[in-house]
């Protein structure tokens, strides 16, 4: 009898026994997803805590130790770094990447949507093969292009300006942004476009009050990808601009290795700190829309 | 204030397929047009080029007294609802009425009245401050309806503006926009309408006149009652009314009295049929009789078929019975008071089509063939 009585409360037992185990065992899996997680993640960002770190360590320090943490920690890098060996400081190198980057962006914009909103709606002859066109100059490779560019900018008369940077770009030279906004654009309904034609709208207008609003994050992600593009592009000045006067910072960084004999290397990583910063306070800033505008492209119905 | 006129107009779109076929159409000034038909018809086609959204390769269109072949929509006097009301989704609803009237360049003054004129008739003022992606489907209908009306188009046009509302939400928006058409039309503004839908019971309910499609043709316009009593032809027959006309396949013999033979059955019929046919008729004929004028008569009654009945679906006020006579199946619908399941025990059957509405059709070119010429 005493057996039967017990019973259930063993079974209560051996059921909250069991339970306890299984939390147990989900806690110990977190743990150890989250453990490997954080390590790898640790391991991907050490080079950039370490060029964090070592733009604040002395000169000698940085090959003596691979920790990141400075011994002694010193701005002697930033402020030697930003005054440069040249006549110019690093604001100057700053400013040039600016007065690149953002004809460049509005440009990129501007061209982008309106040459992907062409082949979105409309037809017009041989569009096949121009878009053909378009799809195979993102096929090719960068390179192949650069010596014919080259000569035809130098013929032109613009070395040593930022036409050949510029100029591209706003003709809608890029075609991945081109590509990007067609296939955001095909997945919009045409319906709201005719409304407005029948609201009376032009094509322009249609463009302007109606495709591009909705259109928004796909050319928010354009100008991103274009800022940090431009931001971390080293060929195409290094091509272009020879007068040091016109060098923007990917450039300027350069410049701190071959002037000096001994590479003063806490100022070339303190300058490639502050490089990195732009981008990505662009880059977290702007989230939002940047993922909006990659995720829907292909998906919206 | 103008009527539309459509002249041998023509749709080939570009890999030569031939959408429209030369068609004709006359919408009287005030008037509510239905362009009914199955999918693939037509329909929508044919309201896009009035609308100036598909360019037209052959014939005119004319509204009011101009023709509007080459215009673009916004100088076509048109307003259109669309199917997925096609609200701009980062405008607000006031801004979304509103549109039109700016791009127009129309003072600021009456824009706000006329938003407020329209909210007021659609009863959308709380929602005027809300993005489409706030609305209910009901709501942002009445905003597209909304949108069309603000403009005081000349012609309105409506794409299937109730096929993406549920069945009761349609019921009701069904009233409200006949009514509107109503308003509009006493208080002698523009209301002209062309109104495309597949749903036979809103063609039926809604429109003065009803142009049913087929495969780019217009196979014929008229209004509701004179479309169900006298369909001119067998695809008119078969589309407007529900359940279908019955459309079978006899024999008619004119030796005296016409007499129609279907699988060794022959019912005879009298004078009025007889008035309505012509001399020279062929044998084999389609005969096209509604299930609503079937008539279930005694066993001992002549001049009527015998089936069996092989379904019965009981709605209530009617009540579906479906009956095999000679191979063929016909849909019979009897009133739900008269229906009584004993009567149906064995299954047995015998049907009296009334002869005032039975139709005869020529199985080659599907023409009606038994339409007085009254």
């Amino acid at each position: 009898m005493t057996s039967l009585a017990n019973q259930p409360q063993t079974l209560l037992e051996q059921a909250r026994a069991h339970n306890a185990r299984t939390r147990r065992n989900q806690m110990i899996s977190t743990v150890v997803r989250y453990g490997i997680l954080a390590i790898v993640g640790f391991i991907m960002l050490y080079p950039l805590l370490w060029l964090v770190g070592a733009s604040f360590k002395t000169n000698a320090e940085i090959f003596a130790s691979p920790s990141f943490i400075p011994e002694n920690p010193t701005l002697e890098g930033y402020q030697r770094g930003w005054d440069t060996s040249t006549r110019w400081n690093f604001g100057h190198f700053f400013l040039n990447t600016l007065w690149i980057i953002i004809p460049k962006t509005i440009g990129t914009a501007i061209s982008a949507t309106l040459v992907a909103y062409g082949f979105a709606r409309f037809e017009f002859p041989f569009k096949k093969i121009l878009f053909a066109t378009v799809i195979a100059t993102l096929l090719l490779p960068n390179v192949v292009t650069r010596i014919p560019q080259y000569l035809l900018f130098r013929d032109l008369g613009w070395l040593d300006t930022y036409l050949p940077l510029w100029v591209p770009s706003a003709l809608a030279g890029d075609a991945f942004f081109v590509f990007m906004l067609i296939q955001f654009l095909r997945a919009i309904p045409r319906d709201m476009e005719e409304a407005a034609r029948v609201d009376g709208a032009n094509t322009i207008q249609t463009l302007v009050f109606i495709v591009i609003p909705m259109l928004a994050p796909a050319i928010i992600s354009v100008c991103l990808f274009q800022f940090m593009w431009t931001m971390n592009d080293f060929l195409g000045p290094l091509i272009y601009i020879s007068s040091v006067e016109k060098y923007p910072v990917s450039l300027a960084l350069r410049l701190s290795l071959d002037v000096t004999e001994a590479f003063q290397w806490n100022q070339v990583l303190a300058m490639s700190a502050l490089t990195l910063a732009p981008s990505l306070i662009v880059f977290f800033v702007a989230q939002r829309y940047f993922i909006e505008g990659i995720s829907t492209g292909g998906v919206k119905g | 204030m103008a009527n539309l006129q459509l002249k041998k107009v023509e749709k080939v779109y570009g890999n030569s397929f031939k959408a429209v076929h030369g068609i004709d159409l006359d919408v009287k000034d005030g008037e509510f047009m239905v362009l009914v038909g199955p999918s693939g018809c037509a329909k929508s086609t044919t309201l896009r080029m009035i609308a100036g959204l598909e360019t037209i390769t052959g014939g005119e269109i004319r509204i009011g007294d101009k023709v509007v072949n080459n215009l673009v929509p916004g100088d076509r006097g048109i307003a259109m609802v669309f199917q997925n009301y096609a609200l701009y989704p980062h405008m607000k609803v006031k801004n979304n009425l509103s549109f039109g009237l700016k791009i127009k360049r129309t003072p600021k003054e009456k824009i706000a009245a006329g938003v407020e004129n329209v909210s007021g008739i659609l009863e959308i003022g709380e929602l005027l401050e809300r993005l489409p992606k706030q609305l209910s489907g009901g709501q942002a209908q009445r905003v597209a309806v909304g949108r069309a009306l603000i403009k005081q188009p000349e012609v309105f046009l409506f794409d299937e503006p109730l096929s993406n509302l549920d069945a009761k939400l349609r019921a009701s928006m069904r009233v409200r926009i006949t009514d509107l058409h109503k308003q509009l039309k006493q208080s002698a503004t523009s209301s002209t309408v062309v109104y495309v839908t597949h749903d036979q019971t809103e063609a039926m309910t809604m429109g003065d006149r009803i142009c049913v499609m087929k495969d780019g043709h217009i196979m014929q316009v008229a209004d509701p009652v004179t479309l169900y009593n006298r369909p001119e032809n067998e695809f008119v027959a078969g589309f407007i009314g529900s359940p279908e006309m019955n459309l079978i396949p006899v024999k008619l013999s004119r030796n005296g009295a016409p007499a129609i033979t279907l699988g060794g059955q022959t019912v005879t019929f009298g004078n009025q049929l007889a008035s309505r046919l012509s001399a020279n008729l062929g044998e084999k004929l389609t005969m096209g009789v509604r299930p609503q004028h079937m008539q279930m008569v005694s066993s001992e009654t002549e001049n009527a078929f015998s089936g069996k009945v092989s379904h019965v679906e009981f709605m209530g006020h009617e009540v579906n019975l479906y009956v095999a006579i000679a191979g063929h199946q016909v849909t019979v619908v009897i009133p739900g008071d008269h229906y009584n399941p004993s009567m149906l025990s064995d299954g047995a059957i015998r049907l009296a089509p009334h002869e005032s509405r039975l139709h005869l059709f020529d199985p080659e070119t599907g023409q009606n063939i038994s339409l007085s010429q009254d």
